[in-house]
């Protein structure tokens, strides 16, 4: 993503640009964790510093793309790696608020994978709010997601709830794709966000979180959605909106105005930097590199604070 | 067995069973059986990306992926479940006709079959 990189470059002090951080990253053996803070990336130090930093915020958490069920070289023991980001949580000085799941919970919608990864990610002890993958809605009309998760949400599984001051909208753009396209959301979802966020205060903050990136990260790959746009459009008039997704399985993210666009490293297996390889597919990687490069994110924020400060941490440092 | 000629990818030809298939058509003399045909999925991608068969013939495709990928008709003429790794899914053309398909799952992996009428028998 170099226009990017370039427009990162442009809103940082030199000292502390993107490439910095990434090599931070590099040196400390991905022990660094960094946020952002009115569009500027910042290093916030090892774990233990940035959580006594932020001890006075309300944190939630965002895991994504577990793929339980999938058993190829590039990570055999999808369960193990989903185990060990849920050990993550449950050691973190101060215990979220509760955690959102941006889908790819299974590999092939198999019951034994959805009872597999309940069952996992139920050690947390959080309330969890989910939303589906194009792994998880593979059967016929995707009954087994719907069951399970569907309750009390809206269409095919939409749906919005307020938390601390902010307002949380999951959405679903794995449905009805059409051929050559990318991430669909459709019509009867749009005009119920719409709805929904009719009459809200423009000051309140918004978190809009689905699978697929909501912005075109890359479009040969299918990295984005289709009517994505028209989403960020009912949004804009909100002084904070973070967008928070998965689907790629590596950090990506970018500011536009008020928007804050973050996706979310999986719980799995890695996927190749856009276009850096034939085919997204599953990267295969030493075995001794495979937990750096999955983890989990963890979010702050703070009444009256314009932007969310998100933390990603490696599941090995 | 059928008689067919099968198309693979590189490196999975089967030339001897191709040219018995060849052999097996010249003895009859008469290409009224319709030749099958596979298509592979590799790297989120359908490969021939077009294929031109006659009516009446089988068309198997099969994912290397280490991804599920379906195979499904934009007008819903066919649709295969979910492809895990080497699964395979064969559909019969019975009418001629152009067929674009793609994964549902991966909407951007597109693909056609081309169906030409069979020959007349005979002919």
């Amino acid at each position: 993503m170099k226009d990017l990189d370039r427009e990162d470059d442009r809103r940082e002090p030199a000292a502390l640009n993107r490439r910095t951080v990434l090599e931070c990253m590099t040196w400390a053996g991905a022990g660094v964790l960094w946020t952002m803070s009115g569009g500027v990336p910042r290093s916030l130090g090892i774990v233990g510093e940035a959580m006594a930093a932020d001890a006075g915020s309300v944190t939630f958490m965002q895991i994504s793309d577990s793929h339980i069920g999938f058993d190829k070289p590039a990570n055999p023991d999808t369960m193990g790696t989903l185990s060990a980001a849920i050990a993550k949580i449950k050691a973190l000085p101060v215990k979220p608020a509760f955690m959102i799941h941006t889908g790819d919970i299974t590999h092939l919608s198999k019951v034994k994978e959805f009872d597999d990864a309940n069952s996992l990610i139920s050690h947390a002890g959080l309330d969890v709010h989910y939303v589906p993958g194009e792994h998880d809605v593979i059967d016929e009309e995707h009954k087994l997601y719907l069951e399970r998760y569907g309750k009390g949400t809206n269409g095919d599984g939409w749906y919005s709830f307020d938390a601390n001051g902010v307002h949380f909208v999951g959405l679903v753009n794995v449905l009805d794709l059409k051929a050559g396209g990318l991430g669909n959301l459709g019509a009867a979802q749009l005009a119920w966000l719409e709805d929904d966020l009719r009459g809200r205060s423009a000051s309140q903050p918004v978190v809009l979180f689905a699978h697929v990136p909501l912005w075109t990260v890359y479009q040969q790959w299918g990295w984005g959605t289709d009517d994505g746009a028209k989403a960020l459009d009912l949004v804009k008039r909100f002084g904070s909106v973070t967008v928070l997704n998965g689907h790629i399985h590596q950090v990506m993210q970018k500011v536009e105005g008020n928007v804050t666009f973050h996706t979310a490293t999986s719980t799995s297996f890695p996927q190749p930097a856009p276009g850096s390889a034939p085919s997204p597919g599953p990267m295969k990687v030493p075995d001794d590199q495979l937990r750096k490069l999955l983890g989990i994110t963890q979010v702050n924020f703070k009444q009256g604070q314009q932007r969310l400060a998100i933390i990603d941490t490696p599941l090995q440092g | 067995m059928k008689f067919a000629l099968t198309t693979r990818g590189p490196g999975r030809a089967r030339a001897g069973y191709a040219a018995l298939s060849a052999a097996a058509l010249l003895l009859v003399g008469c290409p009224a059986f319709a030749a099958d045909a596979e298509v592979m999925i590799d790297n989120f991608t359908f490969s021939p990306q077009t294929l031109t068969v006659r009516a009446g013939a089988k068309v198997t495709w099969t994912n290397r992926d280490d991804i599920p990928h379906t195979v499904a008709s934009t007008t819903k003429a066919f649709k295969s479940p979910a492809l895990d790794t080497d699964d395979s899914y064969s559909f019969t053309f019975t009418t001629a006709g152009s067929y674009e398909y793609f994964c549902s799952l991966h909407p951007h992996m597109t693909g056609t079959v081309v169906v030409e009428p069979a020959a007349a028998p005979g002919q």
